[in-house]
């Protein structure tokens, strides 16, 4: 099935979303859009898959248009998703998620389970999937539930594929084995729309490689440009792709966790007899995929949740068992992974955002009474020190890019002397340019001598800023490793290999972006420069 | 609990995740609690010699049983042991990490039977259970209506404060147009109408305005109450003969179930509204849970995005359940008004926000909501019953047992409960 | 995790336009001139507006309900299409006689004989606006920290009840006694809603669900505590003795009027509410934990605590309310004592947005529906029980600003913030 965008625009009130775009998905081809975040790729998709109406232009099945007022009839035309943040509901089963919509059903329109269940182990079979049927969507992890949304769109027929930032839940291994499926699955004759910010995916897997940038299609790229160019194209500019930063030098600080075990609401646990140490002036990063216990175990740093056992002490001082508030008051600076939910109250203003933590104590607050006139100068002042870019420290927080927002929240935990330095996730969802910003602020405090953790599953991330990593699963702390470990013994440790196997192992299996890595590393040698 | 803080202690290595779940002894205590107040309440500190008497038989009934007479003390004291019994193995099965299923359950049968033997001891007329019961539908049937139009709703995704109004539009319409007309039954099309009128307005409010789903229910209760009162003190207190005069509604007893001794008569000898409220409470029960409307509507009120990614239209299948749960509800309201009652102010009296507690108590299934509907009516009956022939607790703390028992419900000392995930919140 | 985060918005003003929010340091910290031209600005696109046309609509409807109750209406409408016009006379009779005696009940009685008889009519509404004004007061603060407390109800009625506790059973000087009879209604409120707080904060169980089944409780405890000799002393009838003299909150203005010192405590209690939301510390946390409470206990603010603490506040200030009623107008305590004045203070607070200003001003508006509506009965056979209606309508009106402004065509002003969401 070929599908054709004609001169797509969709405007959110002021902001142009999509300007005129133009493109063509062929049948058997690999399709990568690419552009930084916030560049308007989910939003394309989402015009595509009828979940909006664009305000112009057209949408072409097989060069005849059409209109789709819903994703019912965007499947309806051979279009499948695969969302970025899964559209699974937890508490049904994979069947029942895989045919809701599509229901095979029997008399007095009871549903078909035994049939729903057949058409699971069917395609999972095509694919060499191993997928229960029957398992709850909630307790699967989310490998397998990206797993689940491919069965869901295949099972539907669908001729055209998008996968929306489809790697960010994986390892490289995993990683792999998608790069696998998704061939067979274009081999077959199924276009593939493949939608990315990461510049080495698609130099490996990309037929055709359209770059969007603020909205527009700026051109378009094959497979053997490089990543600086296609970085360049991407972002509009030359950006450098690494960190800079200097070896590190250990101060005094010293921030250490033993025998960390955490509970969830049903009593498993989600952190289990975690152990480390981090010192002044460096960085640890911990890596894994999302959902092995690193939001829990920074929570549980941070006082959110109650620990079962183990302790955790900075400089000498124990802090399992203190508030929050005591926590953050012996030192600890905090961004948590999830800025609009835990690091920002999106109708307060920039000012009261940045003294959230500090509203009542001295300058800000004298006994009960707030100073307003102290919250609006020093608020101000650090507007300018971290570039916030807002009409006034009186705009509500919610009116800001995320790239501002996640600058107010970094105002707010480095304004204060710190004794350690906790970062989730901290450029999620950042356009380039405020990711270096984070990276180099993150960097100057580890320069400053303070203790750094930075949790991220973004292997990229981790390599640009760790000087050492630990790598999380399913609760536990696999191993620690430096921080120039070879990606693909990270990716194999994610998923839970020993260090030591894990290297013998990446030695002998490399992935396929590891082999493309070497490739490009052996062509940029080969270029003068 | 030392053997849990240590994961040391396992010999591979391997934590088998369940496990290691820290134990919860909530259960077990709360049952040993119940039984030593129990034992001291009704057998200790009780007057020996008593002798309960328990009327099984009503005179018009086929099978004829003779009026039980039992000892107080003696059988409370069995009952306890029974009690305790049931609390031991209730430790026993935590401590060995099994399920307790339906101990809690039989616990609670049990020590229904030792207060009600303690409340008629020494009652010459003696407790009469044939009354007990039927009474007991009586009151239920409301609270089994009111609780499936919340059940209905709020697996789509919308919270139905507006219980009380619906049940109180659907009797105040049901009381109007069958004293109008003459015919109960065409009162009985009319309430569902009226139910679902305001069962309109909510899903307008909530889901076009995006209002507050818990406030516009406030409201709209609100604005029935003073609608019906309005037209009460005005329409029908001008016209009482033509316009709040309602016949009564007939009963019809099925053959052979009717004859059942004790619950017989209470369960299959009633009006067309407490058959079609069986057949409603089976049907949705295995729609909701087996059907494909079923899957869809439980979808749209757990992940209402993934639901409209799959083409299922979200806010219509909400406006549908709002609107068909609003008319349940308001069917539910002909029942204050079945047995030739005319309308007053506040018929309803609360039964809509009890109804939303039995709908809570019954884990929103429809099922689960009969059951605690029917707990809930059978502590209503029994404090009437229990008034009438001279009761040693009073009316008024009996009566507060419901929202006692709502309050430990919510509040997790009987288990988890978990609402649909996307209650409360407007799409998209 | 499957599902996407969502801010959770403002419970009790989900339209609300950004710049109208209730950040009150931005009001003190802008340069003087600036409040002229917000105060055009709010005018013509504010919620006032929409509150003024909700109350026309809520009116018109009401309207419509007395013509169609009034008989002479029903009678003229049977010839509607022979002599349309009596219809509509006798329609406008019946309103606009409605609605004057509910005027002249209500503020100010144009036909008496006396300026004290004429002024007392204002003063009545006051006099039931005290203890909503008290009672909204609590519930406004806590939708603000998003928590509806739907129980000001059984609040009210525990206040109420320790009021009169202490009003018919301890005796005590003047001043002591009247003091310690509203501390002990401050107190019980404050544990009665403080139940809901702490089961919120140790199992989260919902407060809707929790308040609701309090009220309920409250009711037959007071109902049971009326047959028993706490609250009873003598007599068949389940209600109390009068409180005592020294118990009383003094008149304002002598024997001829109702109106009591509880008036001024309402107001007082206003404004101690605006400056603890507005500016303290208290306040801001309590925002933060409204607007965003995973935040809010991410920045350390223990928001377990707050909500204790919110739901004390509030049941102090309902428990204020019940007193003001027994202590200031009622004198004896009833089952029926708190009449519907915990669900009419939760309209209250709605329509006054949470804000003190505003509620004081709803709670007058009401107040007056309430000390009007006896005389409309007498005077124009309208049933008071329209002032239930008119309540509710308005409420609805207002809590969904686009039905108000496309049934007065007004235009929609921008909503810059639902965008963004969108876009995001």
């Amino acid at each position: 099935m070929k599908l054709e965008l004609r001169g797509i625009t969709k405007r959110f009130g002021d902001l142009v979303a999509n300007d005129r775009i133009d493109l063509t998905f062929e049948p058997g081809r690999i399709h990568a859009l690419l552009g930084e975040n916030g560049a308007g790729k989910s939003t394309l998709m989402n015009v595509l898959y009828g979940l909006y109406t664009p305000d112009e232009g057209q949408i072409l099945v097989n060069s005849e248009p059409v209109e789709f007022a819903g994703p019912g009839q965007a499947m309806a035309a051979g279009i499948g998703m695969v969302h970025q943040h899964f559209m699974l509901v937890p508490v049904f089963t994979v069947a029942e998620n895989v045919v809701l919509g599509h229901e095979p059903t029997g008399p007095l329109g009871l549903i078909g389970l035994d049939r729903a269940r057949a058409l699971v182990r069917d395609i999972s079979a095509r694919f060499g999937f191993d997928v229960d049927p029957d398992a709850l969507i909630e307790d699967l992890p989310v490998g397998v539930q990206q797993r689940v949304e491919i069965i869901k769109a295949l099972s539907r027929d669908a001729e055209v594929l998008i996968l929306d930032e489809p790697t960010a839940v994986l390892t490289p291994q995993e990683t792999d084995e998608l790069i696998e499926i998704m061939r067979q699955l274009r081999d077959a004759g199924t276009s593939i729309v493949f939608i990315t910010h990461k510049l080495r995916e698609v130099r490996a897997i990309a037929d055709e490689i359209t770059v969007i940038r603020r909205g527009k299609v700026v051109g378009t790229a094959t497979a053997q440009d490089t990543e600086a160019e296609l970085a360049s194209l991407m972002v509009g500019r030359a950006v450098s792709l690494g960190v800079e930063k200097a070896p590190a030098q250990l101060a005094d600080g010293e921030f250490t966790v033993s025998g960390l075990v955490v509970t969830d609401a049903v009593g498993r646990r989600v952190v289990d007899d975690v152990g480390f140490t981090v010192r002044g002036g460096e960085v640890l990063a911990i890596a894994g995929v999302q959902g092995n216990g690193q939001t829990e175990l920074t929570e549980a740093i941070l006082g959110l949740r109650t620990p079962i056992a183990g302790s955790i002490v900075l400089d000498g001082t124990e802090l399992t068992g203190l508030s929050v508030n005591d926590v953050l008051d012996s030192g600890v600076g905090f961004v948590p992974e999830d800025r609009s939910t835990d690091g920002l109250i999106g109708s307060f203003s920039v000012a009261e955002n940045i003294i959230l933590d500090q509203h009542d104590r001295p300058p800000y607050a004298r006994g009960i009474a707030m100073d307003l006139r102290v919250v609006r100068e020093r608020s101000e002042a650090f507007v300018e020190e971290f570039d916030v870019r807002t009409p006034s420290v009186e705009a509500p927080i919610s009116t800001l890019s995320g790239g501002n927002q996640q600058k107010v929240v970094l105002a707010r935990e480095m304004s204060r002397p710190l004794k350690l330095f906790i970062a989730s996730q901290p450029t999620r969802g950042l356009d380039v340019g405020s990711i270096e910003f984070v990276h180099k602020r993150i960097v100057a405090e580890r320069d400053h001598g303070t203790p750094v953790i930075i949790v991220s599953t973004e292997l990229d991330e981790v390599m640009a800023l760790a000087d050492r990593i630990a790598v999380m699963y399913r609760g536990k702390i696999i191993g620690i490793v430096g921080g120039d470990v070879d990606r693909d013994v990270l990716g194999l440790m994610m998923a839970g290999v020993a260090p030591e196997s894990a290297e013998q192992e990446a030695a002998e299996h490399p992935t396929l972006l590891h082999e493309a890595d070497v490739i490009a590393d052996d062509q940029q040698s080969e270029e003068p420069s | 609990m030392s053997q849990l803080a240590n994961p040391r202690l396992t010999p591979d290595g391997l934590l088998d995740e369940k496990a290691m779940a820290p134990v919860s002894w909530r259960t077990p205590i709360i049952l040993g609690v119940i039984s030593i107040v129990g034992l001291l309440a009704f057998v200790i500190f009780t007057h020996p010699g008593r002798i309960s008497r328990i009327v099984v038989s009503r005179s018009a009934d086929a099978i004829q049983i003779g009026t039980l007479h039992l000892p107080s003390q003696g059988s409370a004291l069995v009952l306890l042991v029974v009690a305790f019994g049931l609390t031991g193995l209730s430790f026993w099965a935590t401590l060995n990490r099994r399920r307790l299923g339906v101990i809690p359950i039989a616990f609670g049968i049990v020590m229904l039977f030792a207060f009600l033997i303690w409340a008629v001891a020494g009652n010459t007329g003696g407790l009469p259970l044939p009354l007990l019961l039927s009474t007991t539908i009586t009151a239920a049937v409301p609270l089994v209506f009111g609780a499936l139009a919340g059940v209905l709703c709020e697996r789509s995704g919308i919270i139905n404060i507006a219980i009380e109004g619906q049940l109180l539009a659907g009797a105040f319409l049901c009381v109007v147009v069958s004293s109008a007309t003459g015919n109960p039954y065409i009162g009985l099309i009319a309430a569902p109408i009226a139910g679902a009128l305001v069962g309109l307005l909510l899903a307008v409010f909530s889901i076009k305005y995006r209002v507050d789903q818990i406030i516009v229910g406030v409201v709209l209760n609100v604005l029935v109450l003073g609608l019906t009162n309005y037209l009460f003190s005005t329409v029908l207190t001008q016209n009482p003969q033509g316009l709040n005069n309602p016949p009564r509604m007939p009963s019809f007893a099925i053959p052979g179930l009717s004859e059942i001794p004790v619950i017989g008569p209470a369960l299959f000898n009633q009006t067309v509204i407490v058959y079609v409220m069986y057949v409603v409470v089976a049907v949705l029960q295995v729609m909701l849970f087996r059907s494909r409307w079923g899957l869809r509507v439980r979808a749209v009120g757990e992940h209402p995005k993934a639901a409209d990614t799959v083409g299922i239209k979200v806010n219509r299948t909400r406006y549908r359940n709002v609107v068909l749960g609003s008319a349940i509800a308001g069917f539910g309201g002909s029942a204050f008004v079945a047995a030739a009652l005319p309308f007053t102010k506040e018929v309803s009296a609360g039964r809509g926000y009890i109804a939303l507690a039995a709908m809570i108590l019954g884990r929103w299934s429809p099922t689960g909501a009969l059951a605690a509907a029917l707990l809930f009516g059978f502590a209503d009956s029994l404090n009437r019953v229990l008034g009438n022939i001279g009761s040693p607790v009073p009316y008024e703390l009996l009566a507060m047992l419901p929202y006692l028992a709502t309050i430990f419900a919510v509040a997790g000392l009987v288990g988890r409960i978990r609402p649909p995930a996307a209650e409360g919140k407007p799409y998209p | 995790m499957t599902q996407e985060p969502e801010n959770p918005e403002s419970p009790v003003v989900p339209e609300q336009d950004p710049g109208t929010g209730a950040r009150g340091n931005r009001d003190a910290t802008r340069p003087d001139d600036q409040w002229l031209r917000d105060a055009m600005h709010r005018m013509l696109t504010s919620n006032w507006l929409v509150t003024l046309l909700a109350i026309v609509a809520a009116l018109v409807i009401s309207g419509v309900l007395i013509a169609i109750a009034d008989e002479d209406v029903r009678e003229a409408s049977t010839y509607f299409f022979a002599r349309p016009l009596d219809t509509v006379s006798a329609a406008w009779n019946s309103v606009a006689g409605a609605y004057a005696s509910l005027f002249r009940g209500a503020v100010f009685d144009f036909q008496a004989p006396t300026l004290a008889r004429a002024i007392r009519p204002i003063t009545e509404t006051m006099v039931a606006a005290t203890p909503l004004i008290f009672a909204a007061l609590g519930l406004g603060m806590g939708f603000r920290s998003g928590l509806f407390n739907i129980g000001a109800q059984g609040q009210v009625l525990m206040g109420a009840a320790a009021a009169t506790y202490v009003g018919i059973t301890w005796s005590l000087p003047v001043v002591v006694h009247v003091v310690m009879a509203v501390i002990a209604a401050m107190v019980v409120g404050g544990l009665w809603a403080g139940i809901a707080g702490f089961l919120k904060a140790r199992t989260g169980a919902s407060e809707v669900i929790v308040t609701i089944m309090l009220n309920w409780i409250a009711i037959w405890l007071v109902t049971y505590l009326l047959t028993t000799t706490v609250l009873r002393q003598g007599g068949s009838r389940p209600i109390s003795p009068a409180v005592g003299e020294n118990a009383r909150l003094p008149l304002l203005f002598g024997e001829g009027f109702r109106l009591h010192w509880g008036f001024l405590l309402a107001l007082g209690a206003a404004a101690l509410v605006w400056w603890l939301m507005e500016r303290s510390t208290i306040g801001f946390k309590f925002r933060a934990v409204g607007a965003n409470m995973d935040a809010a206990r991410t920045a350390g603010i223990n928001v377990n605590m707050i909500f204790v603490f919110v739901m004390v506040t509030a049941g102090i200030l309902a428990g204020l309310g019940g007193a003001a009623q027994i202590l200031g107008t009622d004198k004896t305590l009833q089952a029926g004592s708190a009449g519907s004045i915990g669900f009419d203070a939760i309209t209250v607070a709605l329509l006054g947005r949470s804000r003190p200003l505003g509620t004081v001003l709803a709670a007058l508006l009401f107040g007056a529906l309430r000390a009007g509506s006896p005389l409309m009965q007498t005077v124009s056979n309208t049933p008071i029980d329209i002032v239930l209606v008119i309540q509710a309508v308005i409420v609805l009106f207002i809590a969904a600003p686009p039905l108000v402004r496309s049934i007065f065509f007004l235009p929609s002003p921008d909503r810059p913030r639902r965008v963004k969401e969108v876009a995001a």
